[in-house]
């Protein structure tokens, strides 16, 4: 009897599915905009989404018991990815089909930002990606925009600084082969560097995630580097730094913006004295608009603020100004975007992406941001040295 | 012959009609989720053939997903282009066969891949093959990280998007009616019989080392598939296919009861509905997703059907007062 | 020269961080058969409970005293049998009579609990772990330089293997361990306690767990929840390396890895380190099916 064994378990499972699902779905509110963020709140990368999440969470909270967008609420729904490209796309359409928001914001990294944008694009929702840094990002669509550097300029910028203001000729690169932040910076900081008359002596890949990087700081140490780029994040780093010191290498290291966070001293201690690194902003800046960041970071979490959550605060700050200015300029296409799904919204939500395109010198925590014809943030870099485990600004460097 | 012919395509009929209803009428969130579904149940009835079915151990079963996966891609963005001359532009229906033969490809390179891991089942068992599978799986993902042709750690970007529901649900009948007939057939009993005990089996003149090998190379070629399947849906990277990925699939097939193939799809369809259902608890979720993991092997070891399969008359006999 | 020995050396010292984790392992399977999925988390669990108990002695006196790692090394160790007993007791021993893929599903559930627990309790974010023993660098002749940690990870797993094998072979638990792991109905039946003899090795082999993971905090000092996944699976490969229920064989294996890969690095690509580790481990098993120390047991009929 071949028909009597129909799979009728898969039937039977789409039902059970199905009715999983019935009883989810937000309540949505009238007098509110629902905003959508996804992010690694579990997995490999969790530490960077849950930073992200406290930045984006600090900037709405703020501005909510400010009053809000002219006493317009902002909710911020937030969906886990487990640092999963596939599951970032499904809390995206999540996010759109089922909670209905009108902005996204996210992710760190840009293999999850590439899974998403494209349903960003297709449905017309604009989408703020704090920290992804690869230049194929933005060229997703027009929906798609990014706060941070990307990889040329910040490339370009560390090349720059070690060939000319360092004066160094003989570079080693240590990237994090896993990490697609890191391999992107790596690659264009050697082309930058080669193509100023520098040498990259040597070029070793470590796992992110690993403890002992040794063997390959061996190696790097035997082709007598001038300097060694470290373009990865400071969950390494910092044990990165302490074994090329307990291998007697005595030569600085240079790394970006994913260096920064609290942690990177504390694992170091002195191990990172004499080293340099990219960033958008310094601690000591008197800037207000950085200086009440950080301490209401530090109050709220209790620890200090690392490179992420300052770019995801402003990633939240520019999509809020945009808001702000959709109000002032078109009342009722604001409304718009707190009613329901229809072309009306559509129409606002385009509204929405022209002003966020717009967003020019936006006063953020890591510099005056404004948003170039290709989308992405044209802003400073600031170097930063260290000496006896304190930052010190060495010099900054206009795009 | 005539009346297969027709039922195979009345079913490539039903499916695309159903495709064509579900993408228009559903909301695109549940169509995903439904289309993740297809890709699991396809994983997991493949997996099912070596470890419930032969009773063999294999932890990496991603690294078959993603070889077939990198091979479909790269086939589709470098070689369709140039031999088919279709490009990511052109419509779903001129890029049909490409497509297809992009995830026969897939799957065969996958097959080629199963067959060198299985090889060693010739002198190992239990564990120790297991640790061979999750060595290849790891081994696969860090060659690929290494090859820039495919992106590395960026991502391979720029493939087109060409799985859809229909595409899924087709190769998930395939994949079921392929197993169901092997295991019905008398190569079935033979595997059957090497994972009820392995010696008495070869004692009895079944070519153990063969049908192992044969079932790895079947398994691999459907895993490889759903890997085709997958690129061509969402974007491609390694971190798709970790070790995490392997152990997913394996809790399907014990959660649904190793050997049921219907257990396979039920499993496949509770794992994927399951993380989405616990959404509400946001960070939590995954902790109670290992908990209730806990809890069901304990309440339940030996899976929700054991060694049962639901069939229309099992389901007529309970349905009878 | 001097490079390849400072690769041996620091090879040696870092295989001998996977042979302490395959130690545990290797123990939990030898007498019970199931891979301890969870054991990796259990080495992180020890990393914190070490880090809490150092952080809590801060600024007092104890802390300044030589005692002080002592009672780091303690606190975790107790800490971790505890954790070890109570999962046995209420995720393995229900399901022991089941599938052995059961009991593996089990502690992969086990495992996922205790990192996605260590996310929300401990944070996700790395900690500094306290040095209560302050690094030093030691010339070893020829330019060759390690810490004074790395040679401590070094001893330790080289006294906790022959303590090991001693208690095994020579006391009474350790007979009845033997027996149990031989069969374990005819050793109940012999009047021997059987679960206790598991909570036991459990206890144990959770302790080591947690010596491994003030070891590597000390060495490495970053300490995260996720941090024993990997250790976790190159460790459980160390001990099928070396022969899994074998204790010195979990020794060998570890060590071997942790050179192999060293020498990969050195002298192959660095991005090829993990790798490399699986294609010697799958040549390994193709040539000696058992592992490098284990015995291959005919199978009867």
């Amino acid at each position: 009897m071949v028909r009597s064994r129909v799979p009728l378990a898969a039937v039977a499972a789409l039902a059970v599915a199905a009715s999983l699902f019935g009883s989810l779905g937000c309540a949505k509110r009238a007098d509110e905009i629902v905003i959508g963020e996804y992010g690694s709140l579990t997995g490999g990368t969790a530490t960077f989404g849950i930073s992200s999440k406290n930045g984006i969470e600090l900037y709405m909270d703020d501005r909510n018991a400010a009053g809000g967008i002219g006493g317009t609420k902002v909710r911020v729904i937030v969906e886990d990815d487990q640092s999963k490209p596939e599951e970032a796309a499904t809390a995206v359409t999540k996010l759109i089909d089922q909670d209905g928001v009108i902005a996204v914001l996210g992710e760190v990294a840009s293999s999850r930002s590439m899974a998403a944008a494209p349903y960003c694009q297709q449905a017309g929702v604009p989408m703020i990606t704090p920290s992804s840094t690869n230049p194929k990002v933005t060229e997703l669509g027009d929906y798609v925009f990014r706060v941070c550097y990307i990889d040329p300029f910040q490339g370009m910028v560390i090349a720059k600084f070690a060939r000319n203001t360092l004066g160094l000729k003989r570079a080693a690169v240590f990237r994090d082969n896993k990490n697609d932040y890191s391999v992107g910076l790596a690659n264009y900081f050697s082309e930058a560097f080669q193509a100023m008359g520098g040498t990259i002596v040597s070029d070793e890949a470590y796992s992110e995630g690993d403890q002992d990087f040794k063997a390959q700081l061996t190696v790097i140490k035997s082709k007598r580097p001038e300097c060694i780029v470290v373009p990865g994040y400071y969950t390494e780093v910092g044990l990165i730094a302490r074994q090329a010191r307990e291998l007697g290498i005595t030569v600085p290291l240079l790394g970006g913006d994913g260096w920064v966070s609290d942690r990177l001293l504390e694992i170091a201690q002195d191990a990172l004295n004499g080293s340099y690194f990219v960033n958008h902003y310094w601690e000591g800046d008197p800037n207000p608009v950085v200086q009440k960041f950080v301490t209401e970071y530090r109050k709220r979490y209790n620890a200090t603020p690392d490179g992420l959550a300052a770019l995801a605060y402003d990633a939240a700050g520019v999509l809020t100004n945009a808001l702000d200015r959709l109000r002032e300029a078109d009342p009722k296409a604001f409304q718009a975007l707190k009613g329901p799904r229809n072309d009306a919204q559509k129409a606002a939500r385009a509204k929405l992406r022209d002003l966020i395109a717009a967003t020019k010198d936006f006063p953020g925590v890591t510099g005056r941001i404004s948003l170039d014809a290709k989308r992405n943030a044209v802003k400073p870099a600031v170097f930063l040295g260290i000496e006896n485990r304190q930052y010190k600004f060495v010099a900054a460097v206009e795009p | 012959m005539l009346r297969r012919l027709l039922l195979g395509a009345a079913t490539i009929g039903a499916v695309w009609a159903v495709d064509r209803i579900l993408v228009h009428g559903l909301n695109p969130y549940y169509y995903r989720i439904l289309v993740l579904c297809g890709l699991n149940v396809i994983l997991a009835l493949s997996l099912n053939l070596i470890n419930g079915v032969t009773g063999q151990f294999s932890i990496g079963h991603a690294g078959f997903m993603a070889v077939g996966a990198y091979t479909s891609a790269a086939f589709t963005v470098y070689g369709v282009p140039r031999w088919f001359g279709v490009t990511p532009e052109s419509g779903p229906l001129a890029a049909a066969l490409p497509f297809l033969a992009a995830t026969l490809l897939g799957g065969c390179c996958a097959a080629f891949a199963g067959f060198l891991v299985g090889l060693p089942s010739m002198r190992l068992r239990g564990d120790y093959l297991a640790i061979v599978t999750l060595g290849f799986g790891e081994i696969i993902r860090v060659a690929i990280l290494n090859i820039d042709a495919v992106g590395g750690a960026r991502g391979f970007a720029g493939i087109p998007q060409r799985t859809d529901l229909a595409w899924v649900l087709g190769w998930c009948v395939v994949t079921f009616l392929v197993i169901r007939n092997i295991i019905r057939s008398v190569h079935g009993r033979a595997l059957l019989a090497i994972r009820e005990d392995e010696i008495a089996a070869e004692a009895l003149g079944v070519r153990t080392t063969r049908y192992k090998v044969t079932s790895f190379v079947i398994s691999a070629f459907f895993a490889g598939v759903a890997g085709a399947l997958f690129s061509h849906y969402t974007y491609l990277h390694t971190n798709s296919f970790t070790f995490m990925k392997s152990i997913e699939v394996i809790v399907m097939i014990v959660l649904g009861g190793m050997g049921s193939l219907s257990g396979s799809i039920l499993g496949a369809t509770i794992l994927t509905a399951l993380p989405e259902a616990l959404r509400f608890a946001s960070a939590d979720r995954l902790i109670i997703y290992s908990a209730l993991l806990i809890v069901l092997m304990i309440a339940r070891p030996q899976g929700i059907l054991g060694h049962r399969e639901i069939t229309l008359r099992w389901l007529r006999r309970r349905g009878a007062p | 020269m001097q490079e390849l020995f400072q690769q041996l050396a620091n090879g040696i010292a870092w295989g001998s961080i996977y042979a302490l984790i395959a130690l545990g392992y290797t123990m939990v399977y030898g007498i019970l058969r199931l891979i301890n999925f969870a054991h990796g988390d259990i080495y992180m669990v020890g990393a914190f409970a070490a880090y809490f108990t150092a952080r809590a002695m801060e600024g007092s006196a104890l802390a300044a005293s030589p005692m002080a790692a002592v009672i780091v090394l303690a606190s975790a160790m107790i800490a971790c049998a505890l954790l070890g007993v109570l999962i046995e007791f209420f995720a393995y021993r229900p399901v022991r009579r089941s599938s052995r893929l059961t009991a593996l599903i089990t502690a992969i559930g086990v495992s996922l609990l205790l990192e996605n627990l260590g996310i929300r309790i401990f944070g996700a974010d790395p900690k500094f772990f306290p040095q209560v023993i302050a690094p030093r660098t030691i010339q070893l002749g020829g330019g060759v330089l390690v810490t004074n940690h790395q040679v401590m990870v070094v001893i330790v797993s080289l006294l906790l293997m022959v303590a090991l094998t001693l208690f095994i072979t020579r006391t009474r638990t350790g007979k009845a361990m033997r027996a149990v792991s031989w069969n374990r109905d005819a050793a109940s039946l012999m009047g021997i306690p059987v679960n206790r003899i598991i909570t036991i090795t459990f206890a144990i082999g959770s302790a080591l767990a947690a010596a491994a993971g003030v070891l590597v905090g000390l060495t490495n000092p970053k300490i995260e929840p996720l941090m024993g996944i990997m250790p976790g699976i190159k460790a459980f490969v160390a001990a099928v390396l070396g022969g899994i229920g074998n204790i010195p064989g979990a020794v060998i294996g570890g060590v071997l890895m942790g050179v192999s890969e060293y020498l990969v690095v050195g002298y192959v690509s660095s991005t090829f380190r993990d790798a490399i580790a699986f294609v010697i481990l799958i040549l390994v098993l193709l040539i000696k099916p058992a592992g490098l120390l284990g015995r291959n047991v005919a199978e009867k009929v």
